[in-house]
Parts: C-alpha cells; sequence; structure tokens
C-alpha cells in the first residue's frame, strides 16, 4: 500500500473542494471496497477524504419520493420502516447482499460505486483493461463464468466485466434518481444514466465528473409494493455475488398486469434495465408461458464469452421464476 | 448401543480446556509474538510460471523508508543442508524439495522470488511493490487435460514395486451381467484456513534457532529445519501452541518458513513474515487436480463381481506428490476381482500436499458416486446395495478387521434419518417446488498409530502436568488428553493440565493422518497408568496402606482407596508429601505391536444427506445431514461431534463450491480470495446430526480409540452428488456441482 493522507472534511463543501484539489484524492465512506481495492495494488489515492462525519445519513418522507442519505448504511435502509414499507424490493435487493458485517459497513453511496469483482480486475500482474486501458481484456478467452451476456449495440466491448450490486438492480427497477453535488453545484441522474456500458473507457464505471460527491438517492413512490421479488442465484447461499439476478415489480388489478419493472444483475456492465420485457407484459395475464415468452425474447440478443454460455439460460429462468413469485402464481 | 466407555450421562464431555482464552484473545497465534526488535518481511512472488528471473530491480526498494533487506537468490545466506549453490545451469530433478531463493529458475507461477523486509509490515509491503523483477519465460504446462497423456508411472514407484500405489490386480472377474463406467474429476482445491500461515523466526545465537511458526508437527518442523541449517536438533525449538485451523497445509515446512528464517539471519534481527491470503494458494499445497475411471461390474442380483479404480494425480514438476485415491476400492466391499492403477502428471506448478481425508476424500467420491449409479443401473436401493457386498474381511491384506461396526452405522443413520421414506426413482420427491432428493455413501480411513512419548508430573496439591510435543490444529486435542489423564487418575479434569504444541516437549507425531489420539492418547493413558501405579506402591509404602490387597485397590477423587467401598483413603498429595517429595515425574513410550500384522484396521462410517435443487435456478441446498462413524472409543463426545461436523461442512463444500480456477494462458491461478474461491457459509450449513458407535477396538491401541479427523470428510461430497441425482437425475461426475451444470 502506498503512503496517503487522511483528511476528515467537516462540510460538504470542505469535501468537495478537497477533492477537487487533487486528481488522486478518494472519498471513503465504508471503505470494504476502496480498502481492498488498495491493499491489492488497484487504486493508490494520494489522499483519503473520510466522508463519514457529513450530515447525509437521513432516510425521510419529502413529497412523493424517499429521499435517502448517501451514508445511510445498507443494514439500516434495509430496517428502515418507511423503506421496508413503501420500497420492499428495495430492501430484499439489499438483504441479497454482501453479509450482515458488510451490510453494517456498506453505505448507499459506496455500494453505488462499487467496482467491478472480475477477478482478473484485482491481479495488478495480468492485463485488465479496466485496471490498466489498453493492457487488454483477460477475461475475454479466459476464466469469464461470471461475466456479461448483455452488451449496447454492436460494438465489441473493451471490458465483459459485470456491476456486482444487488441494491443497484433495485434502484434500476425503481425510478430513482442520484443527487451528487461537485464544485459545479448539484444536479440529479436518473439511474439508468449514472452507469456506463464499457465501450472506448473501460477504466469509467459511470458519468460522475471527477470529486462528484453523491449526497442522496430519492427513490419516487410507486405501486409495486404488493407485486415484487428480488431473485438472486448464487454459488453459495450468502455471502456471494449474484451469476444471475432480477428485480421484478408488477402492478396488478383484476388479474391482469397493468405495470411491470424487471431489472437483471450479474448480466452487464451495468444494472440492466429490461424495457422491452415490461411493454411486453403490459395489459396481459400473468402464466409461466407468458413469462418465459418474454423472456426469452431479448435473450435472443444476448452474447456469452465461453465459460459464462450458461448465463443465458439461467437468466431466462431466473425472470421466470422471479416474475411467477412476485405474480404470486405457482 | 454399548455403554459409553469415556463418556457418559453421569460424566458427561469436557468443554474445550482453551475455549475461553481462544474466544476471548488470550491465545497467542504465531504472528502475534511480540518478540523484541522484530522486522517484518514481505514475499514476492513470481508472475510467470516456468522460466528464469533475468533481473531483480531493487534500487527503489532499497532506498523506500524502512527497509532493511531485499532479499533473492543473489544476495540469500546459503541454507548449508542443501549444499552449494553455483548458479547451477540445470533444473533440479523431480523429487528435490523447492529451495527458496536458491536459483534463477521459477517453476511455477506465485513461487517467492524475493522478499522485502522492513521495520514495519506496511513499509515493507510499499517497499516490495517498488521492486522489478524481470523474466525470460519458458513454455509452461499447467493444463491437466492438455497433458495427461504424459502421466506416468510414479517414481516412487518404479523404485519400489511393493509401494502401495504400484499397479495391484486381484481375483478373476465374475459374471458381469451389470457394467458401469464412468470418469470423475475433482478439481484443484486449496485448504485455507482462516488464520493464514505465519512465521516469527528468531536466531538466538549463530547455531540456535527458535520459531513460532504455524505447523502441524513442532517436532517434525524442528527436525526439517535442524537439517536444512545444519544444526543440533535440539538447538532448534518450534513453538505452535494455537493453529487458527490447517487441514493438512501445515504438515510440511514450506518455502517461507524457511524464507523466513534466511531473512532473520541476513538483517540479523528477527523476522516475522505473513502470507497474504492471495499468496496461501501457491505457498503450502492443495488438493490435487484428479481424474479417476471406475468401472464396476456386478451380478443381476446385486454382487460386484469387479471394480477397476484408475486415478491420475496431479504433482509439480520438482516433486512426487502421490495419496491414497484407489486404494479404498481395494477394501471396502468384497468383490473377487479388484484392479486399481495410480499415475501421477507432473505440471508447472507447486506441490499438493495433503488436505482433509487426503486420497480417500478424493477417491470415496469416484467409488461412491459409481456404487450409486450402479444401484441404479441394477434397480435396487443404494444402501442395500453397498450392505449386499458388505466386506467381512480386508480382502487386500486378507486379514480380519480389528473391529468394524460398519453395519451397524448404516442400520443407526438410515433409521435417523429417515432412508426408508425414499423413493427408488430419481427426480420423484417434491416439495414446494423444489426438486428433493436423497443421497448415501460409505467411508473408510486407515489407522495410523505412531510412536508417541509422554510426561506427567504429578503436584503436591494432587493436579498433574502432562506434557507432549502434540498439536492441536482444531479438533480439542488438549481436551481429548485432559480427559484420558483425568479417567486414569481418577481426578478432576480441573486438576490436569496439558501441554503441548513445543518441540522442547516429549516426541509426538505430527497431526495429520487421524494419529494424534490412537497415538498421543495412548502415550497419556500409558504414562498416567504408570503414574498411578507408581502413586499406588507409594501408598503401600505408608503405615496403614501395607496390610492391603493390593488387587482391590482404586484411584478415585485424587485418592488412593483400599477398594471400590472404602471412602477414606490417601490423596495423591499426601502421598507425595509423606515421601518428600515435591511432585513426582514419570515419562512413558507408547508404540504399536504385533497387533498391525494380524488384523486390518480402519475406521468406518456412512453419510446421508438430503437436498433440495431449484428446478429454475439449478441452486443446490442441503437440508439434512446425518453422519454416523464407528471409530472405537469416543473420547469426548462434544469435540468429536465439532469434528464430525467440520468434517461434514468441508465435505459440502468440496462438493458444491470449492474450486481453485486457473488461467491456463498464464499457469495462474485467478481465484486469489474468499470473494472468488468459495467456502460454505453458515448459511449453507443445515442441521447435522451425528452418532457413533462407541465400541472400543480392542485390538488397536489401550484406549481402543481409532482417528476420527479425516474420516468426517470423506464420502461426504459423493453423498452430496447421489443426492443430487437423486432429486435431478442428473449425474454430476465433476467437482463442484454448481448451479450451471445443473440448469
Ligand atoms: C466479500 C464481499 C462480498 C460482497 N458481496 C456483495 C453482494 O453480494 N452484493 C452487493 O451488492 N455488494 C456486495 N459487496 C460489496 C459491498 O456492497 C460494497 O463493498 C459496499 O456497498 C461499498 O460501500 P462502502 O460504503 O464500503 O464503499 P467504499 O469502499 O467506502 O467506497 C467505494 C467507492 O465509492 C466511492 N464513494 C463512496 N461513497 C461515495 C459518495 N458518497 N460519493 C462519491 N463517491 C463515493 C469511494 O471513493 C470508492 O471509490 C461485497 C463486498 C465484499 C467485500
Ligand atoms: S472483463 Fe473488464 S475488468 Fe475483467 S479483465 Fe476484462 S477489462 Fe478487466
Amino acid at each position: 500500500m502506498k503512503p496517503f493522507q487522511y483528511l476528515r472534511p467537516k462540510t460538504i463543501r470542505e469535501a468537495i473542494s478537497m477533492a477537487a484539489e487533487d486528481p488522486d484524492a478518494r472519498y471513503i465512506a465504508g471503505g470494504t471496497n476502496l480498502i481492498d481495492l488498495m491493499k491489492r495494488g488497484i487504486v493508490s489515492p494520494s489522499k483519503l477524504i473520510d466522508i463519514n462525519h457529513l450530515p447525509l445519513k437521513k432516510i425521510e418522507h419529502k413529497g412523493d419520493r424517499i429521499h435517502i442519505g448517501a451514508l445511510a448504511l445498507n443494514s439500516e435502509v434495509a430496517q428502515n420502516k418507511l423503506v421496508t414499507v413503501r420500497q420492499p424490493l428495495l430492501v430484499k435487493a439489499l438483504l441479497a447482499g454482501a453479509s450482515g458485517q458488510l451490510r453494517n459497513m456498506a453505505t448507499v453511496g459506496g455500494n453505488l460505486l462499487q467496482r467491478t469483482r472480475c477477478s482478473y480486475f484485482y491481479d495488478t500482474a495480468l492485463p485488465c483493461n479496466k485496471r490498466e486501458p489498453g493492457s487488454g481484456c483477460s477475461a475475454k478467452e479466459g476464466i469469464n463464468r461470471t461475466h456479461a451476456i448483455f452488451f449496447y449495440g454492436n460494438e465489441t466491448p473493451s471490458c465483459i466485466a459485470v456491476h456486482p450490486s444487488d441494491m443497484c438492480v433495485a434502484l434500476a427497477a425503481l425510478d430513482t434518481a442520484v443527487v451528487v453535488t461537485g464544485p459545479n453545484g448539484e444536479r440529479r441522474l436518473m439511474m439508468k444514466d449514472l452507469h456506463r456500458l464499457s465501450t472506448a473507457q473501460p477504466e469509467l464505471d459511470t458519468y460522475l465528473a471527477p470529486g462528484e460527491l453523491i449526497t442522496s438517492i430519492e427513490v419516487l413512490d410507486n405501486v409495486f409494493d404488493k407485486h415484487n421479488h428480488y431473485l438472486k442465484v448464487r454459488d453459495r447461499a450468502s455471502y456471494a455475488f449474484a451469476l444471475v439476478s432480477v428485480a421484478a415489480a408488477l402492478r396488478m388489478e383484476e388479474g391482469k398486469i397493468w405495470d411491470a419493472r424487471v431489472a437483471l444483475g450479474g448480466v452487464a456492465h451495468k444494472p440492466w434495465r429490461y424495457w422491452a420485457i415490461e411493454l411486453m407484459l403490459k395489459g396481459k395475464e400473468p402464466s409461466e408461458a407468458l413469462f418465459r415468452e418474454v423472456a426469452d425474447h431479448e435473450l435472443k440478443s444476448a452474447t456469452a464469452s465461453g465459460q459464462n454460455a450458461f448465463k443465458i439460460k439461467m437468466t431466462s429462468n431466473a425472470i421466470v421464476a422471479a416474475l411467477k413469485t412476485a405474480a404470486g402464481i405457482s | 448401543m454399548e455403554k459409553r466407555i469415556f463418556d457418559n450421562p453421569a460424566d458427561p464431555s469436557l468443554d474445550r480446556v482453551d475455549g475461553r482464552v481462544k474466544v476471548t484473545g488470550k491465545a497467542t497465534y504465531s504472528a502475534e509474538y511480540a518478540v523484541p526488535n522484530l522486522a517484518h518481511a514481505v514475499l514476492v512472488t513470481s508472475t510467470i510460471a516456468k522460466g528464469v528471473i533475468t533481473g531483480i530491480d531493487a534500487e527503489k526498494a532499497n532506498s523506500a523508508p524502512g527497509v532493511l533487506a531485499v532479499i533473492s537468490h543473489l544476495n540469500a545466506p546459503k541454507v548449508p543442508g542443501w549444499g552449494s549453490a553455483a548458479q547451477p545451469a540445470e533444473r533440479a530433478p523431480i523429487g528435490t524439495s523447492f529451495r527458496v531463493f536458491y536459483d534463477h529458475f521459477v517453476y511455477f507461477d506465485g513461487q517467492p522470488v524475493a522478499m522485502v523486509v522492513a521495520d514495519t509490515h506496511e513499509r515493507a509491503v510499499y517497499a516490495a511493490s517498488l521492486l522489478k523483477i524481470t523474466y525470460q519465460s519458458e513454455k509452461h504446462r499447467t493444463h491437466f487435460e492438455a497433458n495427461v497423456q504424459q502421466a506416468i508411472v510414479p517414481l516412487n514407484v518404479q523404485r519400489n514395486k511393493t509401494s502401495p500405489f504400484a499397479d495391484y490386480d486381484r481375483g478373476e472377474k465374475g459374471q458381469v451381467e451389470a457394467h458401469i463406467e464412468a470418469e470423475y474429476t475433482i478439481p484443484t482445491q486449496h485448504h485455507q484456513p482462516m488464520e493464514p500461515h505465519a512465521i516469527v523466526a528468531v536466531w538466538e545465537a549463530e547455531d540456535k534457532l527458535t520459531v513460532y511458526d504455524k505447523n502441524q508437527g513442532v517436532k517434525s518442523a524442528q527436525g526439517q529445519l535442524a537439517q536444512a541449517f545444519k544444526i543440533p536438533r535440539e538447538n532448534v525449538r518450534v513453538i505452535a501452541k494455537y493453529i487458527g485451523g490447517a487441514f493438512g497445509s501445515g504438515i510440511r515446512v514450506w518455502p517461507h518458513t524457511i524464507a523466513a528464517v534466511l531473512a532473520a539471519k541476513h538483517v540479523g534481527r528477527p523476522v516475522k513474515l505473513v502470507l497474504g491470503r492471495e499468496q496461501m494458494f501457491t505457498s503450502v499445497g492443495y488438493r490435487p487436480y484428479t481424474v479417476q475411471k471406475l468401472t464396476i461390474g456386478a451380478s443381476k442380483n446385486g454382487k460386484l463381481t469387479s471394480i477397476t479404480h484408475e486415478g491420475i494425480g496431479q504433482t509439480s514438476a520438482y516433486e512426487e506428490h502421490l495419496e491414497r485415491t484407489i486404494l479404498a476400492s481395494r477394501s471396502l466391499y468384497a468383490c473377487p476381482h479388484v484392479s486399481t492403477r495410480y499415475r501421477l502428471l507432473s505440471l508447472d506448478v507447486n506441490t499438493p500436499t495433503w488436505m482433509r481425508g487426503p486420497g480417500d476424500a478424493t477417491g470415496m467420491f469416484a467409488l461412491e458416486s459409481a456404487m450409486d449409479e450402479m444401484a441404479f443401473a441394477l434397480n435396487i436401493d443404494p444402501l442395500d446395495f453397498r450392505i449386499k457386498n458388505y466386506a467381512e474381511l480386508d480382502q487386500e491384506r486378507n486379514l480380519p478387521w480389528s473391529a468394524k461396526s460398519l453395519k451397524e452405522c448404516y442400520v443407526l443413520g438410515a433409521e435417523k434419518f429417515g432412508w426408508k421414506n425414499r423413493k427408488l426413482e430419481p427426480k420423484s420427491m417434491q416439495k414446494d417446488g423444489v426438486l428433493v432428493g436423497y443421497g448415501m455413501a460409505s467411508s473408510l480411513y486407515g489407522f495410523h498409530r505412531h510412536p508417541s512419548k509422554a510426561r506427567a508430573v504429578m503436584q503436591a496439591d494432587g493436579s498433574v502436568i502432562v506434557q507432549s510435543a502434540t498439536m492441536d490444529i482444531g479438533p480439542g486435542t488438549g481436551t481429548a488428553m485432559t480427559r484420558i489423564a483425568a479417567k486414569v487418575l481418577g481426578i478432576h479434569a480441573k486438576m490436569v493440565r496439558f501441554d503441548l504444541g513445543d518441540s522442547a516437549l516429549p516426541d509426538a507425531p505430527g497431526q495429520n493422518g487421524s494419529s494424534t489420539i490412537p497415538s498421543v492418547g495412548s502415550a497419556v493413558h500409558d504414562v498416567c497408568v504408570a503414574l498411578r501405579d507408581r502413586l499406588i506402591e507409594m501408598a503401600f509404602e505408608m503405615p496403614g496402606f501395607a496390610t492391603k490387597e493390593k488387587s482391590q485397590v482404586v484411584v478415585r477423587n485424587g485418592q488412593v482407596l483400599a477398594s471400590m467401598a472404602d471412602t477414606n483413603g490417601v490423596s495423591f498429595g499426601d502421598i507425595l508429601k509423606h515421601h518428600h517429595r515435591n511432585e513426582l515425574e514419570i515419562s512413558a513410550e507408547s508404540k504399536s505391536g504385533p497387533e498391525r500384522d494380524q488384523y486390518s484396521m480402519y475406521s468406518f462410517g456412512c453419510h446421508f444427506v438430503e437436498v433440495e435443487v431449484s428446478p429454475f435456478t439449478g441452486e443446490v441446498h442441503v437440508t439434512r445431514v446425518v453422519t454416523c462413524a464407528d471409530v472405537g472409543t469416543i473420547i469426548n463426545y462434544k469435540t468429536a461431534r465439532s469434528q464430525s461436523i467440520g468434517g461434514i461442512v468441508g465435505g459440502i463444500g468440496m462438493a458444491l463450491m470449492e474450486e481453485s480456477a486457473m488461467d491456463h494462458r498464464y499457469g495462474r491461478y485467478v481465484t486469489s480470495d474468499f470473494s472468488s474461491y468459495h467456502i460454505p457459509v453458515h448459511a449453507d450449513i443445515p442441521p447435522i446430526e451425528v452418532y457413533y458407535i462407541d465400541k472400543p477396538d480392542v485390538h488397536v491401541n489401550p484406549i481402543g480409540s481409532k482417528g476420527l479427523g479425516e474420516i468426517a470428510i470423506v464420502g461426504v461430497a459423493a453423498a452430496v452428488a447421489n443426492a443430487v441425482f437423486h432429486a435431478t437425475g442428473k449425474r454430476i461426475r465433476q467437482l463442484p456441482i454448481t448451479p450451471d451444470k445443473l440448469i
């Protein structure tokens, strides 16, 4: 680990100006991802700006949405009354993530910005475009059992890693805004616009500008509190990242689907909102056959890289299973 | 069930004698010895799998703050036991242990190539990141399947035709009416104990060394270090009182241990080295990648007529590692015709080593999966099939078993599990939309008893200190030995202190091969018997006792009593006092006798497993396990049960998730942490019921106790795989059984 300076700003403004002064400075929240990255020599910040003392922990309902402070812990959010009542899907996704100990340290902001778990990204001895742009992607023809099957358009991806978060999959399904503050003031990004696909600049995971601080997220009130499910398929029962995950939410009336949300985890460089399925479900009566039909529809566009070929079928199965549970059919 | 001899309701199990110090953080582990003037070392490992080191640019590292030395083959002190190290032109021939910092050759990825020593750990880590090492790579071979044609009869066998690993053929093939042939693969799996390997090395004088080293045998480490550094054995002291798990990774002295000792010599200060988690993948061995082929023939009525078991294990390019993979097939079942073949494949990897249930856990996955396949082919219940082919004697050695209660295990286990509710047809049991499967497997593990010494010292207050250089890598050795001593001496366990984990104590074998209770337990028994008898003799030299009948005498509650009925005897303390002694010391050695040639000795057992498999996601959940073992006398149920549970957990990991994946383009593992190398977590572990037959095996040793640690895991992976087959109708022959293989 390279020596670094530790800073503890008292205000948001102070934090932002500290970050603006030094492009090699990093914010640290729970540290559950950043410290590992530092220990393995993947990032070597010159300064750690500890944001844990900033007033960004509040969870409150205002207007038509819940505001969740960027420093609210994953475990706090999962237990918060407002969230458990209004956004049960988010709670399910949070509780599917990591372990109890990690959730007690991990923050909302940190979870949004956690980096991929591609093994090559963690091994400084091997090529990796995300870690060292231009060095090549070891995963493409290597160990890629956990890697992406969805890409955008026909562009050859420079990185086939997946975004590892569970929380983000639920947030992608629910209409969520991410509030950030930077040297140029505050702005809002919709969840779908936060993370990037991997194209020319695989080293960048998001569209945040350098030094921008996430201050909160806002989850819009919705009608999905009754029929929702987060299904996570993994290699062991806890403390494992998703092979594939599905956040499914339905609004049902009179035996029909009026509105639907489907997002996937573990399949793309970003949480993958499955817009096409949502449209196809509207107005239909729920059934396993329907769910299978919609699930398989877009999977035609999925591309495997070798060891991850199973994900195509697994994704289809997981979508069907998640929608069945959400719809309450057996 | 027989009466429990050591452990019964009137005399329940002891809690772990070291439980409190462990959970309160007072137990000192190897990395925690606060030796004055300690320097900190960090290993730098190779990033190529084969080639030579062409340069080490240490300039920046050397001038980094706090750095005391950068050590490599260019400047490392010589290891006298290795001879002179003029730059050799050739690679070491197979059979040479890897010699750290000896020459410029690279034999495997992750090989230690340099070491940075600094005044703090952080500074050593930073300086290590500044080292620039250049290599000239050569083409490496790490891919098992791609190179399997080059597997050979082990040199060990070529040189020694009576080796147990030599080709084996017995009997004539009976009539084959049903036939199965299948290939089974287990991937490389790593021990990865929670506590990483660590050492604090201290040169007390030019020829006097003390190491606080994580290992499984202080005596063997002492011997190996003395040999390497050519100093008298008694000048080397190895201390390892507490071990945070090892599972076999600590059986031998590894290169990093020698490296730390060299570093301490080089910088003239005590040196501490702790391996990083990723270094644990290439530094302390692993369960080797192994491919096995089983061919089984049977008659229509379910009698085995032929078993052929072939196994090919992976080893390094410089050492052979052999394990029992194919041996169990010769003894476990009655079968007229058995053939076994064992081959090794040398690859550019580090040497494997024994990992819990070594060889047998691997071999039994194949044999017990194949037995299940055969039972299915014959359309008979897998348990019935095994009972039909029960071996009443060991056909390999043509000897009677010293004791065998496997049938009782089958019956008890099946009853507790509810095996009779199993439907014969696969994929026929369901619950709430998930597939349910029942599977079972047998297990066996050879009996090992090595010569062991123990010392017992009775104190003036009637308490006793018992000592032996044995180990506790987790099973609760101290607790079991305390119990044996207390039992023999008729004193409360609180009056016993048991010392272990220090090479200065009386000779004992390392903790491996389930040999500790059989060997050291016997020595502790024998020394306490000798102490008891001496105390009785001394009592008879006291007034009032001389007239008593010696054969009636008993010891109870720390007293010598004239008879069972006597309530008022003479206390051990008073005996010592009367003889003007402050203490009374007795030593004993205990070892096997001719019984080894008269009986075949094994522990036996079986496991019953229930799984639930999601038909959508392919996820397997083990929902129930019942295990039953026949290991002779159970010394302490509570710690024995923990041993069995630990073995089952390890077996579930082996079956469902453990796999060290290598990228063969680089010959390098990509699993390098607990996030990518999966072992079971609590949520993966169901209720586990443990039963023992608890009948002493009177032929093996004075306590009638056989080994338990290894057998606990043997067969578990097969039981899980068989249950998965029963649930899904899919036979997975390549571990681990991950969801992708079932959808
Ligand atoms: C073993 C293990 C298993 C895990 N399993 C799962 C899992 O199954 N599912 C899952 O979803 N996650 C999992 N995680 C990841 C875990 O959720 C993340 O590590 C955690 O959410 C990160 O939050 P943190 O507060 O600790 O972030 P930190 O490590 O402190 O920061 C992460 C990154 O975010 C930046 N950052 C933090 N806060 C802000 C902010 N407010 N504004 C701008 N930048 C910020 C930091 O600079 C850093 O780059 C696992 C982690 C581990 C170690
Ligand atoms: S998938 Fe991405 S993170 Fe992984 S090796 Fe390729 S570029 Fe690096």
